[in-house]
């Protein structure tokens, strides 16, 4: 058999730990990314990564942070595959330890834990206020070992388009398309993953990064692909509303003691505490920032009447903030102006993270054969809302599902790529090549990112934290509206050099069929579940809901079907935040 | 300052072999913009300041929350990350963007940076781990020690520093204060440390510890803060030691 080959698209956490592990194993990669792999989103996550480490004699174990995450998820994730994670995180961490993360240490030189929410005991593993970027520089690094070895070739500034797909129905390799040259190619692999991150650029505005528009893995689901899970987009309650994104303001503020509040006749009222006595500002992302929301937009009484409440920190020690909140009080610094050391900072719930995404079984792989996908761009460890802390960790650990698993696979194919029939690449170059040219040409009269922003307007509007089935439907119809109009755009821009124009217009035609998949999953779905709510359906409804929903893509629009859930470890309860986790287990 | 339109003058190139040329824009002013949104603006209608319809300006960008490190460029004349680069806080008009001088531009304001990641590979910044398996808990390290290192751990490869070098130039080999930042930061790791002297090997050469002419522009420079002069300093300590180590058991 010929030399085996690996392809990983998307240099973020998960792809290089993938990447790590298929290296370790003795197979060559292939790395795609949009950016130098050490500017990709994963630098973003502040707050830290779970693992029941239980450096604090609190008692804490993995079965424990198994049940929060199950629980915070309201039950909608397969357990098997989140207990397995969970077991694997203080392993997972001590790996990490060893590579060079800065984690912050107890006065012994242990590894230090935090609170975050949704949990009773310290479980956060951090390093300042920066813990994804030094996770992601020391996978960085690693890779960039095995590089110099001459085990990963990287493709830096090339987009992924599209998987090459055989005959059999079997992922032969990618077509990809490099952004300064414009050169659209086509490369063989024997397994491919899909480490793609989330799609907050749907959204217009979110706490993602630009590159964050779920374009890669939008296209292998027109190609086939299940997407499962869209209308779990987790909205975090805590950023800093900006003209060009909106900045994340961790949840480990609340972890280490900082408020929410606003006035109410006069007075600060601190209505999570209020709402929420046995958690308090520690409650998952969905029930705070329903609780925000509710308190802006339907009490009317956000700061300064606008859709704005306090994160109040000025009570801690301004030393104790530097040490474990810098990062972030940098950002609010800069960015607002204030120092949060001495004012409260001002915040509102933005889209944060993607619960949903490609349909994988529990390798990672999806239902075309060979064509795996991994970390925010998987639907698998969330459930119907993520805790905080636990994207991290199932970034990195379902990096280290999907590296072995790919190369497991591989050893079991009896036909390498390299000799299939090379019509099969070059009938999905084409098609590539004829969209490209398509696009080149475009010479109507909307403007992409005019387009783009309507999009994220009433995607914001409608499909975030309260949801109303007549104004889904008309959000449905919005976007079939803008799909017309995208065929009517001008490319302005005509250049066969570093034409980000043309890029960004095939990525918003797969951002909107994505927003259709998030939305009529939405309009569909009729109870109200972890990050989705609907007043009209308030309660959570387990006979017929508590099933995974599956869209698959038709020219007309996504088909809906629907799966069991595997609820095998735990039973579902009732959730509730008021009261602690034991009293809902006799329910 | 008060405006009613952003006044911006752009330095573009349309191409790596093409010539650069000046463009001008006029963007309708809100408050609580940065450069990064500006230029949002732009694409959205890309006409110039004369009313001609031209090509929306190319940049790079990512987080916009200062941590990633891809929108570096010359504002008004001064490296830094485009979207920590506020309007607000602007006075001048019309502001000047340029991309960064000493990397090849790939179009406008885009350039490549592809030299920083290979310095790092010169200097083997990583921590030479056995594997990525359990090994279970890590060495201890002191909370002292870890709260230095990971001020240096912060350096996102912007290029800021090696922009504001005058010994970073075409005619010197130097890799810089952020490769060198590096080789002090995985010296310091109770598992990175039992490299040392490979790394130490790497900047006593050419281009190494010996280029710098402590103008000390880089720690200005750096806008994450990193005390880059300081890693320079402690790295000239290590290479004499070391150095007269090398000479005496040779």
């Amino acid at each position: 058999m010929a030399e085996k080959k690996i392809i990983v698209v998307g240099g973020g956490l998960s792809g290089l730990m993938a990447t790590i592990k298929a290296v370790e194993r003795g197979v060559k990669v292939d790395l795609f990314s949009l950016v130098p792999v050490k500017r990709s989103h994963s630098c973003c996550a502040q707050g830290g990564i779970n693992a029941a480490l239980d450096t604090k004699g609190e008692g804490d174990s993995t079965w424990e942070h198994f049940d929060d995450t199950i629980y915070g998820g309201d039950f909608l994730a397969n357990q098997p595959p989140v207990k397995n994670m969970c077991d694997a995180a203080p392993g997972l961490i001590y790996t990490m330890d060893r590579m060079g993360v800065m984690f912050s240490r107890t006065p012994e030189g242990r590894l230090d834990l935090r609170l975050f929410g949704g949990v009773k005991k310290r479980r956060t593993v951090f390093a300042g206020a920066t813990t994804g970027q030094q996770l992601l520089y020391a996978c960085d690094e690693q890779v960039r070992k095995w590089e110099d070895a001459g085990m990963v070739k990287k493709y830096e500034g090339w987009e992924f388009l599209s998987a090459v797909i055989d005959d059999q129905g079997v992922c032969r390799g990618i077509i990809a398309q490099d952004l300064a040259t414009m050169e659209i190619r086509a490369f063989v692999a024997d397994a491919v993953l899909l480490a793609t991150g989330g799609a907050g650029m749907i959204y217009g505005k979110s706490t993602n990064s630009v590159i964050n528009t779920g374009s890669a893995a939008s296209a292998v689901y027109q190609q086939g692909v299940y997407y499962a899970n869209g209308e779990f987009v987790q909205i975090h309650p805590t950023a800093m509303p900006g003209d060009d994104k909106n900045r994340l303001m961790s949840e480990s503020a609340r972890g280490e003691g900082g408020r929410i509040w606003t006035y109410k006749d006069g007075k600060p009222w601190y209505f999570l505490e209020e709402w929420y006595p046995a958690y308090g500002n520690l409650v998952p992302r969905d029930i705070a920032a329903r609780a925000i929301f509710k308190v802006c937009v339907e009490m009317g009484l956000g700061v300064d009447g606008e859709n704005k409440v306090y994160l109040d920190l000025t009570h801690k020690d301004p030393e104790f903030l530097d040490n474990r909140l810098g990062g972030i009080i940098e950002i609010y610094e800069k960015f607002h102006g204030d120092d949060p050391r001495k004012v409260p900072m001002k915040i509102f719930p933005s889209v944060h993270y993607f619960m949903g995404g490609i349909h994988v079984d529990w390798n990672h792989q999806t239902c075309i054969p060979g064509l795996f996908a991994s970390g925010e761009c998987d639907y698998m460890y969330h459930g119907a809302n993520r805790l905080g802390a636990n994207s991290l960790l199932s970034a990195l650990y379902s990096g280290t599902v999907a590296g072995p698993a790919m190369v497991d696979y591989i050893e079991g194919l009896s036909k390498s790529s390299k000799d299939v029939d090379k019509k099969h690449f070059e009938r999905e170059l084409k098609r590539q090549q004829e969209w490209h040219d398509k696009i080149l040409k475009m010479n109507g009269y909307e403007n992409p990112y005019k387009l783009h922003e309507e999009m994220g307007d009433i995607m914001t509007e409608n499909v975030t934290v309260v949801r109303y089935n007549d104004r889904l439907k008309a959000t449905d119809e919005k976007l079939q509206e803008l799909i017309q109009r995208w065929h009517k755009i001008n490319i302005e821009d005509t250049s066969s050099w570093g034409n980000q124009a043309v890029m960004f217009t095939k990525q918003l035609w797969n951002m909107l069929q994505l927003a259709r998949v998030i939305t009529l999953g939405a309009l569909n779905r009729n109870e109200s579940r972890g990050a989705h709510y609907k007043p009209e359906f308030p309660e959570r409804d387990d006979e017929n809901w508590l099933k995974t929903t599956k869209a698959k893509y038709t020219p007309d629009g996504p088909v809906f079907e629907y799966e069991e859930v595997d609820t095998s470890l735990i039973k579902p309860r009732p959730r509730k935040y008021d009261v602690d986790k034991e009293a809902t287990m006799n329910d | 300052m008060t405006r009613e339109y952003i006044h911006l003058k752009i330095k573009r190139q349309d191409n790596p072999d093409s010539a650069p040329y000046w463009e001008e824009f006029k963007v309708p002013y809100k408050p609580n913009m940065n450069v990064v949104s500006v230029l949002m603006e732009i694409r959205k209608n890309p006409v110039n300041a004369n009313g001609q319809k031209t090509t929306p300006v190319v940049w790079e960008c990512n987080c916009l929350e200062e941590v990633c490190g891809a929108c570096s460029m010359r504002i008004n004349g001064v490296p830094r990350q485009a979207c920590s680069a506020l309007i607000d806080k602007i006075d001048k008009s019309p502001i000047i963007l340029e991309p960064l001088s000493k990397f090849p531009v790939i179009r406008d304001l885009q350039i490549d940076r592809q030299i920083m990641f290979d310095y790092l590979k010169k200097v083997k910044a990583w921590v030479n781990v056995d594997g990525s398996w359990d090994l279970g808990p890590g060495p201890l390290f002191p909370e002292k020690t870890r709260q230095w290192a990971y001020q240096l751990s912060r350096c996102m490869t912007c290029g800021c520093c090696l922009e504001s070098c005058p010994n970073y130039n075409e005619k010197s080999a130097f890799i810089g204060p952020q490769a060198l930042n590096q080789v002090r930061l995985f010296n310091a790791h109770p598992i990175g440390k039992m490299d040392k002297e490979k790394r130490l090997d790497a900047i006593m050469g050419p281009g190494g510890i010996t280029e710098c002419g402590n103008a000390q522009n880089c720690a200005k420079a750096c806008p994450k803060e990193i005390p880059l002069t300081v890693s320079i300093a402690d790295l000239n300590k290590q290479t004499v030691l070391y150095g007269l180590k090398r000479w005496l058991y040779k």
